[in-house]
């Protein structure tokens, strides 16, 4: 049986894992290749390392990070933040990335997907989607640049759209959840995996393992990032698995 | 040990060339068959589209890869490398595969989600030389549309919306529906076993 991914999120900024809460407050949190393989080690099924760093200056470190991360790491090692460009892919493909995350770059240039997608392969593509509730409603927008702007495109039609231009996964953040710990939005979640026929890893508000299970269960999720929860030792990944599969989730585990 | 992994083309090989050398052996990432020539292990990687393995056709890839099989040499087909050692796949009509294991790839059928991603578990059917080192049937990562029949060749098959072929061998030409170098250790120990086989 396809069993469900954990996969450790770290959001880098100038070479240094990061956690901020809503995006802001950032708090730091280690070396991301120490904490890459700790993670690896401790059962993770992919480790995503997000580039968050706002200035060229501090994006220099990127590459050298990504190849410092990927040397013994030999689980899937995903690369985002900050790709425009089919160079910028090729670079941090060469770095040792598995796969890389398009957020700002794909919603301003579909056609990016479909070149990286053509070069390297549908599954080294995934499409990040910032999606935040409008007024409560169902209705949900994608927004870009750290979720500062509002680009008024409907989530679940824009993630229709990056898979037909030849997105492998959707990895989707409820920016109303993100960084507090109150659980997943299962719904925004649920509605998205119903939406598209590629993997969707959920995002944003993992507080505790009985979310991971309400995520699986009830959103329907291929898989869910954590970050903050294990980065603070609130939870290690082997024991947040050992809980998942002891509530009846398929995991990878022990592995 | 040098490892010549084919580079036809076909994606991202930093990831396999990695594993390799991090166990200590040598590996180059080319498209000079006379590398494959001199090459103790021969790996043909690579991922995407079966149209792609039209790759292999050109510049004598496909020649030195036989030559290597004929010579004893092993060999070893990683995702869409290992599809390309079957028969064909309706993923793209009218190519052939080097047919050294029999069949065709097909896709996985609606019931469920296409492509197959993340991890799934080995079942063992028969005794395995890559396979060898590793006591409980492991988990492996997985990131692929089409899929390989399970045949006499099959010594691990997978499940996902029916039993398809994980890994297949025929005498020192290896198979692998996933991705060894992404399988953490159990992948590691994989890689490990093809190095060092008696050949």
């Amino acid at each position: 049986m396809l069993t469900k991914r954990i996969i450790a999120c770290l959001d880098v900024d100038g070479g240094r894992v990061v956690k901020g809460v809503k995006f802001v407050n950032l708090r730091d949190a280690g070396d991301p290749a120490e904490l890459a393989a700790a993670h690896s080690e401790a059962g993770a099924d992919e480790i995503v390392l997000l580039d968050i760093s706002a200035t060229a200056e501090k994006r220099k470190t990127l590459l050298e990070t990504v190849r410092r991360t990927a040397r013994q790491l030999f689980i899937p090692f995903t690369v985002g933040g900050g790709i425009r460009s089919l160079e910028d892919a090729s670079s941090v493909f060469d770095a040792g990335a598995d796969k890389i995350s398009l957020n700002s770059a794909a919603l301003a240039n579909p056609e990016l997907i479909t070149q990286i997608a053509e070069r390297f392969g549908s599954q080294a593509v995934i499409v990040a989607i910032d999606a935040k509730n409008m007024n409560g409603t169902g209705t949900y927008h994608a927004f870009i640049a750290g979720g500062r702007t509002h680009t008024g495109r409907d989530a679940f039609e824009w993630a229709r759209e990056a898979e037909s231009k030849g997105a492998g996964e959707i990895l989707l953040t409820s920016m109303d959840r993100d960084g507090t710990g109150i659980g997943f939005d299962c719904e925004l979640t649920r509605a998205m995996t119903n939406s598209v026929r590629i993997p969707v890893i959920a995002s944003g508000g993992a507080g505790n393992v009985q979310h991971f299970v309400d995520v699986f269960r009830d959103g329907q999720a291929d898989a869910a990032l954590a970050a903050s929860i294990l980065h603070y030792g609130l939870t290690k990944v082997g024991d947040l698995k050992q809980e998942l599969a002891n509530a009846g989730i398929p995991m990878r585990w022990p592995c | 040990m040098s490892v010549a992994i084919v580079d036809y083309g076909a994606g991202n090989l930093t990831s396999v060339k990695k594993a390799f050398d991090w166990l200590g052996h040598h590996a180059t990432i080319t498209s000079d068959p006379e590398m494959i020539a001199a090459a103790e292990r021969v790996v043909v990687p690579g991922v995407g589209h079966f149209a792609a393995t039209r790759g292999l056709e050109s510049n004598g890839l496909r020649q030195a890869i036989e030559s290597a099989i004929q010579e004893g040499r092993p060999v070893l087909g990683i995702c869409l490398g290992m599809q390309w050692m079957f028969s064909s796949s309706t993923e793209a009509p009218g190519l052939r595969g080097v047919a050294l294991f029999p069949g065709e790839c097909e896709r996985f059928p609606e019931s469920v989600k296409s492509p197959h991603v993340g991890w799934n578990r080995l079942r063992r059917n028969r005794s395995s030389k890559l396979l060898a080192a590793l006591s409980e049937d492991p988990f492996v990562y997985f990131t692929h549309s089409y899929r390989a029949p399970v045949g006499a060749c099959t010594v691990a098959d997978c499940e996902y919306g029916g039993p398809f072929s994980a890994v297949v061998e025929r005498d020192l030409v290896f198979g692998v529906q996933f991705h060894p170098e992404k399988s953490g250790t159990a992948g590691i120990k994989m890689l490990e076993a093809f190095c060092n086989l008696s050949c």
